[in-house]
């Protein structure tokens, strides 16, 4: 019995909403980061899983998915090192109370 | 003479004292003796070159009597081609060419002319010419000019040093003139103009001249610019220099209508293609308001003449001119300005020529007419001026007077004759005359120093603080008491300064036509003996022969009261003989007043006319056979044969008034302060004569004072009323619409834009609310709105 596409997808759907709950609710700044890394491999796996069901000859599908994660170790890096310049100034990473923009 | 040289020494003639003028005006102002050496040297170099001219020309002339057509021409495309062009245009060639012309061919000895303005069609070409006329021409007029700058030196006081008190502007009193440079580089100007229309080949280069020395006359009369007199009445240099310029303005209007006509009607304005039969009896043909083109063309001409030649009604500057340094006087009355006038009909006359049948009388009525009548007018104003340089004016403009009326007359030969005669005496007269005033005014300097040195101190000493506090307030300081030129303030000065005193004398007698030895007298006699011929000009011939009495009446009178009797001032009493520098020109000038007119013997008069004509000549004078070969090509002249009758009235008339003017004057020199004797007698009359017909009161009347109001009322009224007003409403109009559109400015444009920017702000501010700053509103945001945008497109299109 082979697993139907749908159950990859359900699981990346899911990830993904987990992903987004935890980039809305979290208050830690490095909680924010992770939520916007699982939404990132949720997509990872959705890529993977359409290229595999839909169009196995072509490698784009696998391709994308590298670069996804290369732009998410990036996106880590930088997003680590703001959190920790945030933390230096203002010894807090809580995102309720970095508003500068509103002041 | 090599013909192309010619040609050069004709255009170096007026070109020489013209580079003068400019080489002294750009760079030798400042150094007084290289200023006069370089005017002198080069009017000199142009009387040398002019006197080889005038030779050349006498001696083709001799020819010309025998063969017509022997008229050398060339003309060359520039003046710089030069050897090969002269190589090509051999004499004998030229000769030829001449005589293919036929016996009408004009008798030009050079002729040369470069291409100056194309217009069109047309090219208007610059160039010299030297026929008979400008022969005769170029015989006086450089002569006239090198004696009068020569004299200039010693008038200008160049023996002396300058002195501090001088100053521009005013006649020096103690040292040189201050402007001595400048005085010169106008002269140079002046001798320059007057021979550039004398060798000029059409009528533009002759009317460029002639404006030339109306701007020179301006300068120069205007000369002693800073002068005024306590008299204010009396008019100034500056007044007078202005009075002249604007008088032959109004004149020179005239002539250049004319100009402008004659060039409309014949396509040409030079002298050799207008001056032919078939171009003067087309003048002659075509009507003007049913006058013959040729008489309104010269009529505006001559218009130009009165006022250049200050012939009644445009005379009065010329008196006034005599505010000028004396040297300028001479210039002007002599060898220039009044000459031109005179020079000028006489060149354009052969365009009457196909006005009448050839070989009738050629004549001029209004010439006629305001000749003698000018002749006569002035003469007795003459008679009447205390002024010795007023007294040579007025005969001046009476002896044009003569001119004009012989030309009108048809008495060409004669008018020209004159016209030179007259140039040299009169030149003599104004340089004695004003040797005569130096030496006056040195008695006046040497009486001053003996008792009051004060008299003589200048301006800026007067305005210093001066215990002797004096009447001479109202006076200008330069300007001494006694009026130096006033004749009844001389006197006895035949002792004083004799060579002075014979070179008037003998200047003197030529203007007042002694008979047989003086010049005046044979070109006079020939103007009058041309009157008496034709019974048609009885009444002219009467008016001037009473004309030629009352000249020699003023002109003994002048010599009697200034050099006759006992000195009536301790000044005349004072005056000595004048530098060397302004004897040796009235001296060389006095030989040519006497010699000058044994050319104008008719050949036919017993004794002399054999001494002056040769065994050969059968008829008409030396003058008249060189000169006549002008109007060959359009007028013939009835050579007339000697007649003794208007001879002897002449001489009489002469010799009569000669006898009154000493009876009355000299016999019994007058005391000091003394009246005139005719004062008395003639009363009214006299005050009339004396006041000069109050001409210039009555000008003054009509013209000036209404021009002066028409002017304050243009000022007052016409334009700070009418153009100011126009004006001023149009910038309040333009004011009140730039309020309007400010208010619109305002209110709309500005509220329209602040209103605008006022929404943005307001809904900036409204949407202010929404922004909290907190990034994961915004996402929440984002991410709501991307569902509601899903769920509306599945919506729409599924």
């Amino acid at each position: 019995m082979t697993i139907p596409l749908s159950w990859y997808l359900i699981v990346a759907a899911v990830l993904f909403c987990i992903g987004i709950y935890g980039v809305l609710a979290r208050r830690n700044a490095v909680g924010i980061l992770m939520g916007v890394e699982l939404m990132l491999n949720a997509v990872n796996i959705n890529l993977v899983a359409f290229w595999r069901y839909l169009n196995p000859t072509d490698v784009a599908g696998q391709a994308f998915a590298l670069f996804v994660l290369v732009v998410a170790a990036a996106e880590a890096v930088v997003g680590l090192a703001l959190i920790i310049s945030v933390y230096r100034n203002r010894t807090d990473i809580d995102a309720e109370n970095i508003n500068l923009l509103k002041q | 003479m090599d013909q192309q040289t010619l040609i050069y020494f004709v255009w170096l003639i007026p070109l020489l004292p013209l580079l003068a003028f400019f080489t002294i005006m750009l760079f030798t102002r400042k150094h007084d003796r290289l200023s006069h050496t370089i005017a002198i040297g080069a009017i000199a170099i142009s009387f040398v070159l002019a006197q080889i001219v005038f030779w050349n020309a006498v001696a083709q002339g001799g020819s010309h009597a025998a063969e017509p057509a022997a008229a050398v021409e060339s003309s060359t495309e520039a003046p710089s081609a030069t050897a090969e062009h002269s190589a090509e245009t051999p004499a004998a060639a030229e000769g030829e060419h001449a005589a293919a012309e036929g016996e009408h061919g004009y008798p030009a000895y050079v002729e040369s002319h470069i291409p100056w303005l194309p217009q069109g069609l047309n090219t208007l070409n610059m160039g010299v010419l030297v026929d008979p006329l400008t022969a005769a021409m170029l015989f006086m007029v450089p002569i006239a000019c090198f004696m009068i700058i020569f004299y200039s030196v010693g008038y200008s006081n160049f023996n002396k040093k300058r002195d501090p008190h001088d100053q521009p502007g005013f006649p020096p009193h103690k040292g040189r003139e201050p402007m001595y440079g400048r005085f010169f580089a106008f002269l140079s100007l002046f001798a320059g103009a007057m021979l550039t229309l004398v060798v000029a080949d059409n009528l533009l280069l002759l009317f460029i001249g002639w404006e030339i020395m109306g701007l020179c006359s301006y300068l120069l009369i205007g000369f002693w610019y800073a002068r005024t007199y306590p008299d204010r009445n009396k008019i100034t240099p500056r007044g007078a220099a202005v009075k002249a310029f604007m008088t032959t303005r109004v004149a020179d209007v005239f002539m250049l209508l004319g100009i402008a006509f004659l060039y409309s009607s014949t396509g040409t304005l030079s002298f050799t293609e207008i001056f032919t039969q078939e171009m003067t009896s087309q003048l002659a043909a075509v009507l003007f308001l049913g006058i013959p083109a040729a008489q309104v063309i010269y009529m505006l001409l001559f218009i130009g003449t009165i006022g250049k030649s200050a012939q009644f009604p445009l005379h009065t500057w010329l008196p006034d001119a005599m505010e000028g340094p004396t040297p300028v006087s001479a210039m002007i009355h002599a060898a220039a300005m009044v000459s031109a006038g005179v020079y000028m009909v006489i060149r354009m006359f052969p365009i009457l020529g196909g006005t009448v049948p050839r070989g009738e009388l050629v004549t001029f009525t209004p010439m006629i007419i305001i000749g003698t009548f000018t002749a006569l007018f002035s003469a007795t104003i003459a008679f009447t001026q205390r002024d010795v340089k007023k007294v040579l004016a007025y005969s001046t403009i009476s002896q044009l007077g003569f001119m004009i009326s012989a030309l009108g007359m048809g008495a060409w030969v004669a008018a020209l004759f004159h016209l030179i005669t007259h140039a040299f005496f009169k030149a003599l007269l104004f340089m004695g005359s004003g040797s005569i005033i130096h030496g006056v005014e040195h008695g006046m300097h040497a009486t001053e120093h003996g008792h009051d040195d004060h008299a003589a101190a200048p301006a800026h000493a007067e305005a210093a603080p001066d215990d002797h506090g004096h009447g001479h307030d109202d006076a200008d300081p330069q300007e001494p008491d006694m009026d130096p030129q006033d004749m009844f303030n001389m006197g006895g000065l035949r002792k004083k300064m004799p060579v002075t005193f014979w070179t008037f004398l003998i200047g003197g007698l030529s203007l007042a036509g002694f008979p047989i030895f003086f010049a005046g007298f044979w070109s006079k006699d020939e103007i009058l003996g041309h009157a008496f011929h034709y019974p048609q000009f009885q009444i002219v011939f009467w008016v001037l022969v009473f004309t030629a009495f009352l000249t020699a009446f003023y002109t003994m009178r002048q010599i009697s009261l200034t050099f006759f009797g006992q000195p009536r001032t301790e000044a005349a009493g004072h005056a000595h003989e004048s530098h060397w520098t302004m004897i040796a020109p009235l001296v060389i000038l006095a030989v040519f007043a006497i010699i000058a007119g044994f050319v104008g013997v008719k050949a036919d008069m017993p004794g002399l006319g054999l001494i002056f004509n040769g065994p050969f000549a059968k008829y008409g004078t030396p003058f008249e056979h060189f000169v006549e070969p002008v109007l060959a090509t359009t007028i013939e002249i009835e050579v007339l044969s000697f007649d003794w009758t208007p001879l002897l009235i002449a001489s009489t008339a002469g010799v009569l008034g000669l006898a009154l003017g000493w009876w009355v004057y000299g016999r019994r020199p007058l005391a000091a302060g003394q009246p005139d004797p005719l004062e008395v007698k003639m009363g009214g009359l006299y005050v009339v004569l004396k006041n000069k017909y109050y001409i210039d009161e009555i000008y003054n009347y009509v013209f000036v004072q209404p021009a002066r109001r028409f002017a304050v009322w243009m000022g007052d009224v016409f334009d700070r009323k009418g153009i100011d007003g126009v004006l001023h409403g149009i910038a309040d109009g333009a004011l009140r619409l730039s309020l309007a559109f400010r208010s619109f400015d305002t209110k709309v444009v500005n509220g329209g834009a602040d209103g605008f920017a006022a929404s943005i702000k307001a809904a900036g501010h409204w949407l202010r609310d929404i922004q909290t700053g907190r990034v994961q509103n915004y996402l929440l945001l984002a991410l709501v709105s991307v569902v509601l945008l899903i769920a509306l497109y599945i919506t729409l299109f599924s």
